[in-house]
């Protein structure tokens, strides 16, 4: 079962794209006015965090942040296969006219996020959504697109690309599996 | 950890693991209940029938907005406007249902073990047990379980007393079985002709002999109903009696650690096995319990609804 496992980015490649991702969201959306950053669990979550602290060194100000777990969301929940572990949403606040800045590790197929903005719509109304996300692996199966990407990373099918963290949940490295 | 069993009818059946899941999962379903849309589309085009042979207010309820709340199509079935008053047995009742395709069955019946013969004869459908006879009654077993993980971060250590008509309760029967797996410890108490000879069987099981050996510092204090009347045998004088020794007040809850929960599943006999100013007190948790209910029925219903057929 081992395959090839290739690291494409490493911890500074990280910090230097979420570095320049906080920029670009500070840039779009013109500061932090009504700007909110949802993670999608479980790696999307802990790079949220991340953002939102640089953009409020930068910044000043403190963007609210929320997670959200979109297992009961999926569209391949049925009766054959076994349910995933229900983790988590934890938006401690109103969606009400806010700039959404979704979060998400690696942008696959598009499925999560599709999941991801069903799960948010539940709670209010955003004024828009925005998807920020680490790695870009291409592969999209519905008409779903990034905001502000780390890197593009062209992948095949069979390939997994995946975002470790370490036990303070820190992004590690980004890992390429063959 | 995947949760593989078709059915829920039985604690006894499920592993300390399993458990724990269930539970996990019902804390996050607890979250749904608190939004302001209370729904998910997980369940979406299932259909569950509750099918209830014994009444019930909060148990059917409780299901039927678990159901809802994960957007599946629920129906309820009940014996005043069944077939079963036309003498239908429940086995011919089984296989019109399964005609229909139902996902899950919810059924409550009278007698122990139903829910097995249900389940043989419905391959392909889901069967939860909302009690059956005096065997078990899991969603009931878990929901205190939950109640009481919240109130004390854990379960193992714990003193549990529960108090009242063991032989005849399907309640006491899933808590034991549960709260033992998660090793906490059960004090029993109650008339003799209400306490089932060997009982101590079932793993950290005492059974006591008066009402204040088993909730002397216990932090956990679960009384149950009595009926003056089971099966046609008297198995005590009167109600006042039973209170006197067997019922739950302010001066005895004192018998019992200062931050000991009181629980009972309800319905419940005000003045009989509780004083109303224990019904209402600080320290009783009877509607934490009902909160609890409808999140742990939709992590059942969640988890049976999905996983190969063992």
């Amino acid at each position: 079962m081992a395959g090839e496992k290739t690291v494409i980015m490493d911890n500074s490649g990280i910090k230097r794209a979420i570095t320049r991702i906080s920029h670009e969201i500070l840039e779009r959306n013109k500061g932090l006015t009504d700007v909110v950053l949802i993670g999608i669990r479980s790696g999307g979550a802990l790079l949220a965090d991340e953002i939102a602290h640089v953009a409020e060194v930068i910044e000043g100000v403190k963007a609210p942040v929320g997670a959200v777990d979109i297992t009961l969301y999926r569209d391949d929940v049925s009766g054959h296969l076994p349910h995933h572990a229900v983790g988590k949403t934890d938006i401690p606040f109103s969606l009400e006219g806010k700039r959404v800045v979704l979060v998400d590790d690696v942008l696959f197929t598009g499925r999560t996020i599709r999941a991801a903005m069903d799960a948010m719509m539940d709670h209010g109304r955003p004024a828009c959504v925005q998807l920020a996300v680490l790695i870009d692996r291409g592969h999209r199966e519905l008409p779903i697109r990034a905001d502000f990407v780390g890197r593009n990373v062209p992948t095949s099918i069979k390939e997994n690309v995946a975002v470790l963290f370490d036990d303070r949940n820190q992004p590690v490295e980004v890992v390429l599996e063959k | 950890m995947e949760f593989k069993h078709k059915d829920i009818i039985a604690l006894r059946d499920l592993s300390k693991e399993e458990i724990e899941l269930l539970l996990a999962t019902a804390e996050s379903m607890r979250q749904i209940n608190s939004r302001d849309i209370k729904k998910v589309p997980t369940l979406r085009g299932k259909t569950i029938i509750n099918l209830f042979y014994e009444s019930s207010t909060r148990t059917r309820t409780s299901f039927e907005i678990a159901g809802k709340r994960l957007s599946a199509d629920t129906v309820n079935i009940t014996p005043s406007s069944s077939s079963a008053t036309k003498g239908e047995t429940l086995a011919d009742t089984a296989l019109n249902l399964l005609a229909m395709k139902p996902d899950i069955i919810v059924m409550r019946h009278a007698v122990s073990g139903s829910h097995y013969f249900l389940s043989a004869k419905m391959p392909g459908c889901s069967i939860i047990n909302a009690g059956d006879g005096t065997h078990e009654h899991p969603s009931q077993g878990l929901l205190d379980m939950l109640t009481i993980r919240d109130r004390f971060g854990r379960l193992d250590g714990l003193k549990v007393a529960i108090v009242g008509d063991i032989t005849h309760s399907r309640v006491a029967r899933s808590n034991i079985q549960g709260l033992t797996k998660m090793g906490s410890q059960i004090y029993l108490a109650g008339p003799p002709t209400m306490m089932p000879p060997g009982v101590e069987r079932l793993g950290n099981v005492t059974a006591c002999a008066t009402m204040r050996e088993a909730i002397q510092d216990a932090d956990v204090v679960m009384m149950l109903r009595i009926q003056q009347e089971r099966q046609g045998k008297t198995l005590m004088p009167n109600a006042r009696e039973y209170s006197r020794y067997f019922g739950l007040n302010p001066q005895n809850l004192k018998l019992a650690k200062p931050d000991a929960m009181v629980m009972h599943p309800g319905p419940i006999n005000r003045g009989v096995e509780m004083s109303s100013y224990v019904v209402d007190g600080d320290q009783s948790h009877i509607l934490k319990q009902v909160e609890n209910g409808v999140a742990v029925r939709m992590a059942m219903l969640y988890h049976v609804c999905g996983g190969e057929l063992e």
